[in-house]
């Protein structure tokens, strides 16, 4: 294998080992279209880091953070619901940061990049990124899960028996703002919400507990990534793309398996 | 339990305003072991605000709520329902926020009729079965105060006689006291010691022998009560104004019977 064909499945192993279970919590909390404007966030966290000069995972930190920040503020208004204003938050944050990419043009910024990830390019450094910030963002989660589960299970009754509602989902907020930010230059920010939300869809049907369904989830991720690497190299196509179709066709199978058992 | 006499919650002259909404006022409720208590009242009473009140959820605006020490309270929240793509089966849900011992499950399922219920996933229950492991759920942590919120929302008919006959059944064996909201009129007096009804502020409260021998409780609710899960509808010597203000009304128009305090 080559070398940066092996570096490419590290990080991408490395990513679905994070997105697995953080993912099975968006979907279980219907939080897919908050991991997108995440996501399209980044985008202005990566000018904002051009612009300051410091390293773009802690640009797109600190801008997703902002969004977060931001939503639950205006979310504490009332008057509008909460996917629409996701929307106009994300898409505000995506153009402000493709203006921003553009006029700082002197850069060259390669944007195809950014929203599509480049994972055949990652270096010993961005592994050591993922490794280490997927270490500690698996932590913390293992830290958050006990409480997590209860406030997605029913958020009256987890905060009748004590667990700090807010605090664990603000927490939960910053760790997707987090992997965005360290999985973000792999399969690019158009990208990564498909990893968190399509190998834990994929994973539903052959699981019955929350701590089985994280686990298969890292599982389908982990062979999308080497599905979707093997195709990219095979017809010279993309690979973030390819991993997400691999992912998609997991996800298939796993309908399919469920037309079939429900037919017998 | 330190003092079996007190009250488990006392609640003395609570109000409680969303900007210029009166939401609760001067409200002034008891609680004791042993005792069932039903909250009526209709849609925007203030139900669900007063029980987040008690749970210690959302503090008042002004007035006071004394809980009896180490008072422990065991909660079904209101139209309980789980993401099907959240894979949960009944031993999963007991073990979410404590630790229970097989045992402890099966025996605490066997007390509520939920027996064999423990590996299913918590979706394939029906309404009933559902409310039955949530209680099973609740008793775990041995409740001096069991709060339930529309606890026969989305149990059919039969199934709604029998979760009172249960409900009545656990104050029985355990002495506990249990506080219910409730649409229903007509199930609900013969389940309850108590009925209180709240319509921002305690329009009546008393015992609902009392006040169902009422003559004129009979002509509101007599024949309508069967049918009148989600409507409510009642006469007091006041009305409400558009912040819930309360207002007179003409002499002849009032009459209607108050309980016992």
């Amino acid at each position: 294998m080559e070398d940066f064909m092996f570096r490419g499945l590290m990080g991408g192993v490395g990513v679905a080992l994070v997105t697995g279970p953080v993912g099975c919590f968006i979907v279980w909390r219907k939080m897919a279209y908050f991991g997108n404007s995440m996501s399209h966030t980044a985008l202005l966290g990566v000018a904002v880091g051009f612009l300051f000069g410091v390293d773009l995972r802690l640009g797109i930190l600190v801008s997703c953070i902002g969004m977060a920040l931001a939503l639950l503020a205006l979310q504490s208004r009332k008057t509008l619901s909460t996917d629409t204003l996701l929307g106009i938050l994300a898409h505000t944050a995506l153009s402000v940061g493709i203006i921003a990419v553009s006029v700082l043009e002197t850069l060259r910024v390669d944007l195809m990049g950014y929203l599509f990830g480049d994972i055949l390019a990652v270096g010993v450094p961005d592994l050591w990124w993922i490794y280490l910030g997927g270490a500690a963002a698996l932590g913390v989660l293992a830290w958050l899960w006990r409480g997590l589960l209860a406030v997605t299970v029913n958020e009256e009754l987890a905060s009748a028996e004590g667990i700090p509602t807010f605090a664990v989902k603000l927490v939960f907020m910053l760790l997707i703002a987090f992997i965005i930010a360290i999985a973000m230059k792999l399969i690019g920010i158009l990208l990564i919400t498909s990893m968190l939300i399509i190998p834990a869809a994929a994973a539903r049907r052959f699981s019955s507990t929350p701590e089985q369904m994280a686990a298969l989830a890292v599982l389908a991720g982990v062979v999308s990534v080497g599905v979707g690497l093997w195709a990219s190299v095979e017809w010279n196509a993309p690979a973030g793309p390819c991993i997400v179709v691999a992912a998609a066709g997991l996800f298939l199978f796993s309908y399919a398996w469920e037309m079939f058992a429900g037919r017998a | 339990m330190n003092n079996a006499r007190a009250p488990l919650i006392s609640v003395a002259n609570l109000n409680f305003r969303i900007g210029e909404t009166t939401i609760l006022q001067n409200i002034d409720l008891e609680i004791s072991a042993g005792e069932i208590l039903t909250l009526i009242g209709p849609n925007g009473a203030g139900k669900t605000t007063l029980v987040r009140m008690l749970l210690g959820l959302l503090s008042p605006d002004s007035g006071e709520i004394r809980r009896n020490g180490g008072l422990s309270v065991g909660y079904l929240p209101q139209a309980f329902e789980v993401d099907p793509s959240l894979p949960l089966t009944v031993r999963r849900l007991l073990c979410l926020t404590q630790k229970p011992s097989p045992e402890e499950m099966e025996a605490h399922l066997d007390e509520v009729g939920a027996r064999n219920l423990l590996d299913h996933p918590v979706q394939s229950l029906s309404g009933g079965e559902r409310q039955r492991v949530l209680l099973a759920r609740a008793l775990l942590r041995n409740p001096d105060l069991l709060v339930l919120d529309e606890p026969i929302q989305n149990v059919d008919i039969n199934g709604q006689t029998e979760l009172y006959r249960l409900i009545m059944k656990i104050r029985d064996d355990r002495g506990c006291g249990v506080l219910m909201i409730s649409h229903d009129l007509h199930l609900v007096m013969a389940f309850t010691d108590l009925v209180v009804c709240l319509n921002k502020h305690v329009c009546c409260s008393g015992h609902p022998e009392a006040v169902s021998k009422h003559p004129a409780y009979l002509a509101l609710f007599g024949k309508q009560a069967a049918e009148s899960l989600a409507v409510y509808k009642h006469r007091h010597d006041h009305v409400h104004g558009p912040e819930g203000e309360i207002l007179p009304i003409e002499p002849e128009e009032a009459g209607h019977p108050q309980g016992g305090d």
